[in-house]
């Protein structure tokens, strides 16, 4: 009955319908607004065309996945061991002068053992590898990494139905195990093989304005393999490289020779999450900011407007409970919240990454459960936000107060952290602590301290995991709806 | 007196960022782009307070002569804005090298204040109610630069950055690289100024012709 009459109060005011209605309208205006305004095109030699989308994996996430493959079919069980000899190459135009080309490896250059899926990009693998300067490790998955314990020059990799398992060894003698892991719905036939790659040698650069701009160098990596076991039949797949080499791949083109069984191989590229080569898809919900705006004044006008009219006395005569009073009505700001969340999502997302698509931009896949969970936690993040400006207006009882004081710890922060000269730790120590934290929800693509991209705020990446960002916004409502509650009991009107 | 006080609180805030930056002006003025909008606040209730408790027309009856309340009203914030706006930028410049780019930093910093609040007053005036005011300034000072941003037509990006106040405190506080922003200082101060006088102006003109 109290939620059938807090509802009736909140439909019969027009300007809180009209304002959530505006909230869902924000974000499907802006997310089509923005969406038809970015276009994205690539060179292929000299000629412009249209950028080629990022392989996709197994869970359906855009990957990078270019490597040089020497490799041969492995049916059933066994595994490949070989010497690896240290790493070798080329980076273009490094740091400080960016004027000359020079030998050298990056962190990240990777030379081992794989068994993949076949040769399509992003097919699973699984791999043990030595690396620039991060010493040996076992990779799988695109994400998964692990160091191992003592370090070696000697990689073995073996296959047990679907669990792989990675060796490294200082002699070729005593093998330490690295770890297994299991790679589900692996064939019978895989391959397996030598890789070479090398991502692409990264300066970052602080921006005055805040922020930082990052240029990539190409970079290639050379490593001698000898002593491989099982010996003959190898074939060499270039995995993921493009069809048009620029003139620098010309001169060092991917590949291996084979003299008195040493294998040289060169490669360039990377195995991991794709972040560069596309759109990240919470991108289209831009809109939310000013959305959030609108639904933080409904919010907290529902808290103000019964002491502002002094009808709270009148309600808590019928309803003599204040805290079933003030619990309705934050259940009522919430569930409008989240409807409006739900149509603005469900709408948003569709549309505009259609029309992103219509212009030739690459959006980044994401698997299924990531996109269900950007939907449902966006209209979660906008319900909770209803929620805590509900409880912050009752707390305060005066509307302008409460709408600041709500925008400047919700709103604020992310944008203070990602567009202005606020320097990365305090940023990220903002959107820890507000409510603001809830906005890693949104984050598609998550990171991983083996990838050599920067992953700060300011690059789209937050300091709490999605659902813990969104669980601080959580106790935030909680808290401010109790309060409220507790000084509604206390002093009535 | 509330919103004077977050006001102090945010500016003066600064002071606790440190001196590691690029542009350690900018980070330290880091607390204006937060502050106005409380001196924004500040302004709309000034007069909107008034009205949402129908104050306005005793004050009325009191002083029949609409636009000298207006300007007592103006006279008034400003020398409540300009002791705050001074104390909080004060604090948040201590302990910088003292330099040319400082000071006019800090000095348009107090004056851009000062205006935002009047902006907020003259808005008040306008649409009489504080949180249509209240709405209409922090949309210009927080969302438009967001919608700027995402806009497709760079011309127009063009006139509307150099014609609204939504990077002003950007170019106010910048003293690094300024050459790829789209106003200087004084200019930015000049927009600001622009907006607010019109917004008096506008709300002076209808606080005469309108019944209370």
């Amino acid at each position: 009955m109290i939620m059938r009459a807090e509802w009736l109060k909140f439909r019969t005011v027009r300007s809180w319908v009209l304002g959530s209605a505006a909230a869902a309208l924000i974000v499907v205006a802006l997310g089509c607004l923005a969406a038809t305004g970015v276009t994205m095109s690539c060179m292929a030699g000299t000629q412009e065309v249209d950028c080629p989308a990022p392989p996709t994996d197994s869970s359906g996430r855009s990957v990078a996945d270019q490597f040089t493959f020497v490799h041969q079919a492995l049916t059933g069980n066994g595994s490949i061991t070989a010497e690896v000899g240290a790493l070798d190459g080329t980076i273009t135009y490094p740091p400080p002068n960016h004027d000359e080309i020079v030998r050298g490896v990056v962190p990240w250059a990777k030379a081992g053992l794989m068994v993949k899926d076949g040769t399509k990009p992003g097919a699973d693998y699984a791999a043990v590898m030595v690396t620039g300067s991060h010493g040996v490790r076992m990779q799988s998955g695109f994400t998964h990494d692990k160091a191992a314990a003592s370090d070696g020059s000697w990689l073995r990799l073996s296959r047990e139905g679907n669990r792989i398992t990675g060796y490294v060894s200082p002699d070729g003698t005593a093998w330490q195990k690295i770890e297994t892991v299991r790679l589900d719905g692996l064939p019978s036939t895989v391959q397996i093989g030598l890789f070479v790659t090398s991502p692409s040698g990264l300066t970052v650069e602080e921006n005055p304005q805040g922020g930082h701009a990052v240029s990539a160098r190409w970079t290639q990596a050379t490593a001698e393999f000898s002593q491989v076991s099982p010996a003959g039949g190898w074939s060499e797949s270039l995995v993921g490289y493009s069809d048009h080499r620029t003139t620098w791949e010309q001169t060092h083109p991917p590949g291996h020779t084979e003299a008195g069984g040493v294998f040289t191989v060169a490669g360039a590229g990377d195995i991991g999450l794709e972040t560069e080569g596309g759109l990240a898809v919470e991108r289209v919900l831009t809109g939310l900011f000013a959305a959030l705006l609108a639904l933080i004044v409904v919010g907290v006008l529902c808290g103000t407007a019964e002491f502002r009219h002094s009808t709270i006395r009148t309600t808590l005569t019928a309803m003599p409970r204040p805290v079933r009073v003030s619990a309705a009505k934050a259940a009522v700001v919430g569930a409008v919240s989240l409807v409006v969340g739900l149509i603005a999502v469900g709408l948003t997302l569709p549309v505009a990454t259609r029309l992103l698509r219509a212009n030739a931009v690459v959006i980044l896949d994401v698997s299924g459960p990531t996109m269900l969970r950007i939907a449902l936690g966006t209209a979660l993040l906008m319900a909770l936000a209803g929620v805590f400006a509900y409880g912050v207006g009752a707390l305060l009882r005066r509307a302008v107060p409460a709408v600041l004081t709500v925008a400047a710890l919700l709103v604020a922060p992310p944008i203070l952290a990602v567009t202005s000269v606020l320097p990365p730790e305090v940023g990220a120590w903002l959107l820890r602590v507000t409510p603001a934290a809830a906005f890693a929800i949104q984050q598609s693509v998550g990171a991983y301290p083996q990838f050599s991209r920067p992953q700060t705020v300011a690059d789209g990446y937050f300091p709490l995991p999605p659902w813990a960002g969104l669980a601080v916004l959580a106790l935030w409502a909680l808290a401010a709806v109790a309060t409220a509650t507790w000084r509604l009991r206390r002093s009535p009107a | 007196m509330v919103p004077l006080a977050l006001a102090l609180l945010l500016i003066a805030g600064g002071v606790a960022l440190g001196r590691d930056a690029v542009d350690p002006v900018q980070l330290r003025l880091l607390g204006v782009r937060l502050g106005q909008a409380a001196v924004a606040a500040a302004g709309v209730q000034m007069l909107a307070a008034e009205y949402s408790s129908g104050l306005i027309r005793a004050t009325l009856l009191a002083v029949p002569r609409r636009l000298d309340l207006l300007a007592a009203k103006a006279g008034l914030l400003t020398a409540f804005v300009a002791p705050i706006a001074v104390l909080g930028v004060g604090v948040a410049v201590l302990g910088l090298t003292p330099s040319g780019d400082l000071v006019r930093a800090a000095v348009v910093s107090v004056l851009h204040l000062i205006l935002i609040g009047l902006f907020g007053l003259g808005a008040a005036a306008v649409v009489r109610n504080s949180a249509a005011a209240l709405g209409i300034v922090l949309s210009l000072l927080f969302l438009m630069p967001m919608l700027l941003r995402m806009l497709p037509d760079p011309d127009w990006q063009r006139i509307l950055y150099r014609t609204t106040p939504a990077t002003a405190v950007q170019a106010m506080t910048t003293t690094v690289d300024t050459a790829i922003l789209p106003l200087g200082p004084w200019s930015a101060l000049g927009v600001v100024a622009a907006w607010a006088g019109g917004a008096l102006v506008l709300g002076a003109f209808l606080l005469y012709r309108r019944d209370a």
